[in-house]
């Protein structure tokens, strides 16, 4: 079995009408065996910007830790907040650097990027384990779950969705994809980022 | 086979291990102590993957008991590293490690050590009473550096048996008595379901007045 499936978890981020969305399952098993139903990997990285890290669980926390510790350094240096484009560059790229030795996850980034006007687009982006990105319009997914979670959002997403039905599309998406696969599920957690506050609520999932 | 299982109650967490020290399929000890006691209020259950390990390749230090050296070398030897830079730690600044920072610690030891040439293949239950806010807290951390805080948890052939006894008998709110009953379930389970089931248990407990050891 493949090390990105050892632990399970799924993560899926959508775009929505000045709003994003990012969702993760909750659960750490090693292969079939539950460990955990409280497993974050979905994690702030500014008040706008989250980054979703779904696969081996050793390297959720590992890359976690390094990307709060390049994130903290950058808000130091340039007195300022990363975007989420230079964040998804800076998460390849640090994939990249061990692409003879990976780490095994792949990360998906969700947030809202200022225009040099101050307006606020939004942003997301899915990676491979060795930092290959994709940038897309509508939405990403990644983990055990991601083939379920491409034929669910297909069929429930549709464009300029307001935070509250993005909620709903991203959350049922999420908890029916997760019900057909084994390794993903256990309880899940949403945020919707809108321009002036981060919407998170855990949902109520199935735990079989 | 090895077996761990770790549980928190009211105020307190139960750690508890099996103390058979095999090789192959020899059996060299039945005492073993392979929970250390790593604070005054922070306890480590730790057991190694069976089968050969680097230890007889790479062994620095030689461990005083000569029996010693035919259990799995490197839990051991990873033990006693954990044991002493916590020690150390506590030493230089004048106080201990939470356990959430001891977890993150010894995590950190064993995710460096997983990508690297001889990797440590140890598996470990930490348990602690937070003295800054008062919490029973419990790390589950497997051999990849995995950490995660539970409520119960196990290690071994015996988890696949005791997660699911767990699930059903665990409360965070139940006694100390209460919690060593579940214990015993637990043990009972495994001794009763399991083929290479161990036979004697040490377990531990920690809670605001420090850890000790309980018998059965």
């Amino acid at each position: 079995m493949s090390a990105l499936e050892y632990n399970g978890g799924s993560v899926i981020a959508m775009v929505g009408k000045d709003c994003v969305a990012i969702a993760s399952d909750l659960r750490l098993g090693t292969q079939a065996l539950g460990i955990s139903s409280n497993f974050q990997r979905v994690f702030p990285m500014t008040d706008r910007l989250y980054v979703g890290l779904p696969g081996l669980g050793t390297d959720v926390t590992t890359l976690y830790e390094r990307f709060r510790y390049r994130v903290n350094m950058y808000t130091i240096k340039e007195e300022r907040e990363i975007n989420p484009e230079t964040f998804a560059h800076m998460v390849s790229s640090t994939l990249y650097q061990h692409r003879f030795g990976p780490y095994f996850i792949e990360p998906v980034v969700a947030g809202l990027s200022k225009s040099p006007t101050g307006a606020l687009k939004p942003f997301i982006a899915a990676m491979d384990l060795i930092g290959c990105i994709n940038f897309a319009k509508d939405f990403v997914v990644a983990g055990t779950a991601s083939s379920k979670l491409y034929g669910v959002a297909e069929g429930l997403w549709e464009p300029d969705l307001e935070p509250e039905d993005l909620f709903e599309t991203i959350s049922q998406t999420l908890l029916n994809a997760v019900d057909r696969d084994a390794f993903s599920g256990w309880g899940a957690v949403v945020h919707v980022i809108t321009k002036d506050r981060v919407i998170s609520r855990t949902l109520k999932a199935r735990m079989d | 086979m090895e077996t761990s299982f770790a549980l928190t109650g009211k105020g307190y967490v139960i750690v508890a291990a099996d103390t058979t020290a095999a090789r192959s399929i020899v059996k060299m000890k039945d005492d073993q102590d392979k929970i250390k006691e790593l604070g005054s209020h922070l306890l480590m259950a730790y057991s190694g993957e069976p089968g050969p390990s680097n230890a007889y390749i790479i062994m620095p230090t030689q461990p005083t008991d000569p029996l010693l050296s035919f259990y799995s070398g490197d839990t051991i030897q990873f033990a006693e590293y954990v044991e002493r830079n916590i020690r150390l730690y506590q030493i230089r600044h004048l106080y201990p490690l939470r356990p959430s920072a001891a977890a993150s610690w010894i995590r950190r030891s064993l995710a460096v050590s997983l990508r690297s040439r001889n990797a440590f293949t140890v598996n470990l239950l930490i348990g602690g009473y937070d003295l800054a806010d008062h919490k029973p807290t419990l790390y589950w951390i497997d051999y990849l550096g995995t950490v995660v805080e539970v409520p119960f948890a196990a290690h071994g052939y015996g988890s696949y048996f005791a997660l699911s006894l767990l699930d059903r008998y665990h409360n965070p709110d139940a006694t100390l008595e209460e919690g060593l009953a579940t214990l015993k379930r637990c043990i009972n389970e495994v001794s009763k379901r399991l083929v290479v089931s161990p036979d004697r248990y040490k377990v531990k407990v920690v809670d605001k007045d420090g850890v000790r050891e309980v018998e059965l």
